[in-house]
């Protein structure tokens, strides 16, 4: 039996009780509605959101996983068609070979087209490139009236704005068209540089911003005192190469739940100080895959926080208080014991996003995550919600379990013009919690 | 570049592995009853990199469809050179044993409708003296169980007819590939708890890509069902009879 749970398996859901109907391409309709007018749906495709963004307890889950098929490739223009439930992986396989990539991508490779649009997802490029959301041509997309409809910058804008980002909630997304991003070849030229502090990670950043294309950082959160905010800056071009490209399939696999107590402050602490100091080769020229995914490696990692899951946390800071509050936050984190065994830092640019309640803005993102210690772990993510709050930053939905109604509607103010879009018979776990419906 | 005959083009094993196949640049007819999955099918094999792509509706379960169906796809691409035949239902068990109707049916869909298509495809490709005849059958076939053995009948009796037509069509040069799948994770067996045996259709997929190139004759997928098929043969009838398979 699939699971039905999201990334971060947190909260725990039972999914065999989950009602899941699978949509098939072109013949699908809306099961149950004539029986009982308060159903409501939610796509679900490859559970790799982190909190319940992807889950719809009360109501449905639409599998789109058999919405697999390519629909139109232009390889001279770059431009691909596809239905919802293709992943990137499977994009990543087509386009390569002919040096196109995708313009815009998260963390790993599993994600599926129709979630990237409806996360607006972002990655290391966002200051240069801005979201996958600004690369979409039109999608077509069925609402629960049947009417599919078809959303481009210029046609039904108000939904295709909406969409971008929009959770899923204002219809399923049947398929996507968006542009693709020539490349030179099929490696990236990469330099990884250490920072002691949060003002050489600035520094550094800001000096990265032109010249190069991606640029992402890893942080250590347990250090305190004067090796607070140090890390590991790493920047890329794509540049040429001659190798044919092979997409990496994970050789490993977390084979079941580890225990809880194996990532906990003292083997995080071990491992930040080993990755920390290790010897770093400054330039290096390395694969597509390792550069982009480098979890991916390693399938189902999730269970290495065990049974109980994580929480994620990331938030934008806005550009002017940046460093006061990433200062904050590190400290409050360290003092907390409680340890993030992944945490990014990333500085967004200014492009901006069509997608309506898009999260990313200019300024600071900091991803961090916490094995899920319960109340602790609650208290703690309230607390970094406090300083997000208090210098007008944002939180981001796609990786958010826990967030209350009254931060939420701090963060995303412009809910009330997105809810006129939503679809009357959608729903999701998230949008209960955060909103009154 | 070849000519490719897929039937039950829709199955997710066909699927996937049309998929493998289409990259190569190959003209393709795909068959199956559901208009709507051939034609996102065809596109998406185009995408993959497929010369040109025809399909069409068709119940193969009805024999009487055969010889016309064959004719318009050898007419539509020239010649038929590798056919990959992937129909089939699970059937259910308990009614298959209330009634010999039901009985007849299954074994007319997995067993006897497939023979009559390879006695057509067998003749045809005898002439051309070429070409890779792929058919799905199942270990289920290897020996008779309790829980399917009307499943196992059709496909035991349907592996035996691929065995002798190997047999006969060695020396014309035709290949004759019996795929052989495990537990397999698709719509068909959407009703089963699926413990660790379980493969998604995309590793069988590869197999039988493979076992097309590398000219196999007999293959399970994935590998390791060879084996296990090898020891549950091997029980002595005596104790096998009281196991609940």
């Amino acid at each position: 039996m699939k699971k039905y749970e999201s990334w971060g398996r947190y909260p725990h859901i039972d999914s065999s009780k989950q009602d899941v109907y699978h949509v098939y391409p072109d013949s699908f309709s809306f099961p149950k509605l004539e029986q009982d007018d308060s159903l409501s749906f939610l796509a679900y495709a490859q559970g790799r959101s982190y909190g319940d963004v992807c889950l719809n307890e009360d109501g449905i889950l639409l599998d789109t996983h058999h919405l697999d098929h390519f629909i139109q490739y232009d390889k001279e223009k770059g431009l691909l068609r596809c239905e919802a439930g293709v992943t990137f992986e499977n994009i990543l396989q087509l386009i390569v070979p002919h040096n196109w990539f995708l313009p815009v991508t998260p963390g790993t490779k599993y994600v599926s087209v129709g979630g990237a649009v409806a996360n607006d997802v972002h990655g290391k490029n966002h200051h240069k490139a801005g979201t996958f959301g600004k690369y979409i041509t039109q999608f077509e997309l069925l609402r629960s009236t049947g009417e599919r409809l078809i959303c481009s910058p210029k046609e039904n804008t108000e939904l295709f704005n909406a969409t971008i980002g929009g959770l899923g909630l204002t219809g399923l997304i049947n398929w996507v068209e968006f542009s693709l991003k020539k490349i030179p070849g099929h490696h990236i030229q990469q330099e990884t540089l250490r920072f002691n502090n949060l003002s050489e990670f600035f520094q550094i950043s800001d000096d990265s911003d032109k010249d190069w294309e991606y640029t992402v950082a890893w942080i250590d959160c347990i250090a305190q005192g004067d090796e607070l905010g140090r890390g590991l800056f790493m920047r890329g071009n794509h540049c040429d190469s001659n190798k044919k490209y092979k997409s990496k399939e994970s050789k490993l696999a977390i084979p079941f739940d580890a225990p809880s107590f194996l990532l906990n402050k003292y083997t995080v602490k071990a491992f930040n100080q080993l990755y920390f100091k290790r010897p770093i080769k400054q330039h290096s020229k390395v694969k597509l895959d390792p550069f982009f995914y480098p979890l991916d490696g390693i399938s189902k990692w999730n269970r290495l926080y065990g049974k109980k899951g994580f929480m994620q946390y990331q938030c934008v800071i806005p550009t002017e208080h940046r460093e006061e509050a990433m200062l904050e936050m590190l400290k409050l984190i360290s003092a907390s014991g409680q340890a993030s065994f992944l945490s990014v830092l990333k500085e967004f640019g200014d492009i901006q996003s069509p997608g309506l309640l898009s999260f990313p803005r200019k300024g600071t993102t900091l991803a961090l995550d916490f094995p899920n210690r319960g109340d602790r772990t609650l208290a703690l993510l309230e607390q970094l919600d406090v300083i997000t709050l208090k210098f007008n930053g944002s939180v981001y939905p796609a990786k958010d379990a826990r967030m209350s109604a009254e931060s939420f509607s701090q963060y995303y103010s412009n809910w009330n013009d997105f809810e006129a879009h939503i679809d009357p018979h959608f729903s999701s776990n998230f949008r209960r919690r955060v909103t009154s419906k | 570049m070849s000519n490719i005959l897929i039937l039950g083009a829709t199955s997710a094993i066909a699927k996937h592995t049309t998929r493998l196949l289409a990259a190569d640049e190959h003209t393709l007819y795909l068959v199956a009853r559901n208009e709507d999955k051939l034609s996102s099918m065809k596109q998406d094999m185009l995408v993959r990199g497929a010369t040109d792509v025809h399909y069409e509706t068709c119940d193969l379960a009805d024999n009487s469809q055969h010889e016309s169906l064959l004719k318009r796809a050898t007419d539509s691409m020239s010649s038929i050179d590798i056919v990959l035949i992937a129909y089939g239902t699970l059937g259910i068990q308990k009614e298959s044993e209330k009634s010999y109707a039901n009985t007849l049916a299954e074994l007319q869909t997995n067993c006897l409708s497939v023979i009559s298509l390879l006695t057509l495809l067998a003749n045809q490709f005898e002439s051309q003296a070429s070409g890779t005849i792929a058919v799905i059958s199942s270990p289920s076939g290897d020996r008779g169980r309790q829980s399917n053995y009307i499943y196992g009948t059709a496909k035991g009796a349907l592996s035996i007819f691929l065995q002798g037509l190997r047999n006969r069509l060695a020396k014309s040069k035709v290949h004759v590939l019996t795929i052989k799948p495990g537990f397999v994770d698709t719509p068909m067996t959407k009703d089963f708890t699926k413990g660790f045996l379980w493969v998604n259709p995309d590793v069988i997929s590869k197999g039988i890509y493979n076992a097309i190139k590398k000219k196999r004759e007999v293959v399970y997928l994935p590998f390791f069902w060879g084996y296990i098929m090898m020891i549950i043969k091997s029980i002595p009838e005596k104790i096998f009879k009281r196991l609940s398979l």
